[in-house]
């Protein structure tokens, strides 16, 4: 390989990643009806449920007796679900437009592709987290860390919009198709849905749900969340939490980055 | 390999589901050549070209684009092509500009540099006026025309345009052709061109190849092609519909029967166009009166037909709902 060729193929990859970043983050900014769906529908369904809800509170065991500080950690899980469609009905519209087969022409990295796309995530990430920390707040939720606990939820809820991202990216890779992003939107709901969403785990009676609901990683990141703003700081509950969200976040991301390898394809 | 810019021998793909795509093609491309590659939608020419241009592998065969191997030295091959793939691929969301420092960027090049060189080329394809406005915005002839200065950033030497101008007004494909003809003649970059227009190969190609289910069925130069049907055919529509069973058994003596329009006969006349004369004879003498009659000199639409047995304007109609397969993924051969 002649010296021009390596330097044209090693073109820097903090660069490339830079570059696609901005480009992932324009465009998603650039879709209205991608985030304001994704900012609308949680804070909807936390109204609806810390009004319909607020009796539970009555239960004996219940963490709190604000259902509003309970509720608050799901708008953070159902944002970062919105994560995956979009990630997913990106990565899928520059599979069908022929964008990657443009980008595969490049010296581009298949690295930056995937940094540059998780850029993207993240930035539709931060507003959301944001987003659902003030609003919260400023309907009586109460951040019991304070507000190093605040940026500590940030984190957290960027890890888990990241890893959902990664799942909508690994399903818009394999199949090449928007179709099948939106197909998996209902599953990821489900998995929310069975999880420590409504109840506390320990005050679900009926034994199936209270299984799937444990053996459910959806159900620690919420507790994680949940213990920043009702506990205070809970090691455990952090500790599960981050590693439920930055291990799904690796299985998925080593999932597209194989799937990206297939269908990246050149030689 | 001696110097050509693009050199396949015996290359064919397959794909897990359906028939071959690629059937075993050999061509030669010279440097500074521009080489159309015209056949019908599913002929197999964006298989080709996707191979070529490193994004598929070949099932078999080998290919060898700005003298490097195209399974064995991918990063050098695209280092020296630039190509503008079927339909244009743009983001919507993004302005022409961005598009421009994306690719730029992408290719290595920094600051004044990749300004310099994007609005260089932004110019060139006359968006300078709409540079800053997003694609999605766009009319088709202009973003093909920032398709085509996108691929040529890194100043590639050779230059793939797959079907640059389907759906293209007339206009906005004249204009395209010319700037394709002005690289070509000015840069001497080597133009690889696909499309499914007779027009367009005749317009632009030093060369064609005429591909047909996944083989080459015809290659030479636009004349030498047609030369080699010879041959003119005559068209010719009687003044009363019921004398067009007539006029086929008239016209059936100075040829064979070749495609037309359904209210008119037409034959590809077997002594050339010296027997026109004698096919105005012929029909006043059946008091068949014609209401037009027309000369066809050859074209490559009847080198096609001589080649395959069918007219490729015909296939275009015909197959346009069966549109060229996608590649499907296949695992990388390498990273």
């Amino acid at each position: 390989m002649t010296e021009a060729v390596r330097s044209a193929v090693d073109s820097g990859l903090p660069r490339q990643v830079g570059m696609l970043a901005r480009r992932s983050v324009l465009r998603t900014m650039r879709q209205p009806a991608m985030v304001v769906p994704s900012l609308v529908f949680p804070l909807l369904l936390l109204s609806i449920n810390s009004s319909g809800l607020e009796s539970t509170t009555q239960l004996p065991g219940f963490p709190t007796d604000n259902y509003l500080d309970f509720a608050l950690a799901i708008a953070f899980v159902q944002g970062a679900l919105f994560s995956a469609n979009s990630a997913g009905t990106n990565v899928a519209n520059d599979i069908e437009s022929g964008f990657l087969n443009r980008l595969s022409l490049t010296p581009l990295r298949r690295m930056a592709l995937m940094m540059g796309q998780l850029a993207g995530i993240l930035a539709l990430g931060v507003i959301q987290a944001v987003t659902f920390l003030l609003v919260g707040v400023a309907f009586g939720a109460g951040i019991e860390a304070g507000l190093p606990g605040a940026i500590v939820i940030v984190l957290m809820s960027l890890t888990i919009s990241a890893a959902f991202g990664c799942i909508g990216a690994f399903v818009a890779l394999r199949s090449g198709t928007g179709e099948a992003v939106q197909g998996i939107f209902p599953l990821l709901f489900a998995a929310l849905f069975l999880s420590s969403m409504a109840l506390p785990r320990d005050l679900i009676e009926i034994n199936w749900f209270q299984t799937v609901a444990t053996y459910n990683p959806v159900s620690y990141m919420l507790e994680g969340i949940r213990s920043l703003v009702i506990t205070g700081w809970d090691g455990e509950a952090l500790a599960l939490g981050f590693a439920c969200a930055v291990g799904l976040a690796l299985i998925a991301l080593v999932a597209a980055s194989s799937a990206l390898r297939t269908r990246m394809v050149r030689t | 390999m001696s110097g050509a810019a693009i050199e396949a021998s015996d290359l064919v793909r397959d794909f897990k589901k359906g028939p071959r795509a690629v059937d075993g093609i050999d061509l030669r491309v010279e440097p500074g050549e521009v080489y159309g590659f015209l056949g019908p939608n599913g002929a197999g020419k964006s298989t080709t070209v996707h191979m070529l241009t490193t994004l598929l592998p070949p099932t078999s065969g080998s290919a060898r684009v700005a003298g490097h191997d195209v399974v064995t030295e991918g990063p050098a091959v695209r280092a020296a092509i630039g190509a503008a793939l079927q339909e244009a691929a743009l983001d919507p969301f993004l302005t022409g500009r961005e598009h421009m420092t994306l690719q730029t960027a992408l290719h290595g090049m920094r600051g004044t540099a990749a300004r310099d060189r994007g609005e260089e080329l932004i110019a060139r394809v006359g968006l300078s006026q709409a540079a800053d406005r997003r694609v999605g915005g766009y009319s088709g002839g202009m973003k093909r025309r920032l398709d085509l200065a996108l691929a040529l950033v890194h100043r590639p030497r050779i230059l793939f345009l797959d079907e640059p101008t389907t759906g293209l007004d007339v206009q906005s494909r004249t204009s395209l052709w010319e700037e394709v003809g002005r690289l070509a003649a000015d840069r001497g970059v080597t133009v690889f061109l696909t499309t499914q227009y007779l027009e367009e190969a005749d317009v632009l190609a030093d060369r064609v190849g005429i591909i047909h289910k996944g083989a080459i069925v015809a290659e030479g130069t636009p004349e030498a092609l047609k030369a080699e049907i010879g041959r003119p055919s005559v068209e010719a529509v009687p003044a009363e519909r019921e004398d067009l069973p007539r006029m086929k058994q008239v016209l059936a003596r100075f040829g064979e029967s070749v495609p037309g329009s359904p209210k008119a006969v037409a034959v590809r006349l077997d002594g050339g166009d010296a027997q026109l004369a004698e096919v105005v004879r012929a029909l006043d003498a059946e008091d068949i009166h014609v209401e037009h009659l027309q000369l066809h000199a050859p074209t490559l639409d009847d080198v096609f037909l001589s080649k395959t047995g069918r007219s490729l304007e015909g296939e275009a109609e015909e197959e346009t709902a069966d549109e060229e397969e996608e590649p499907e993924p296949t695992e990388a051969v390498a990273a």
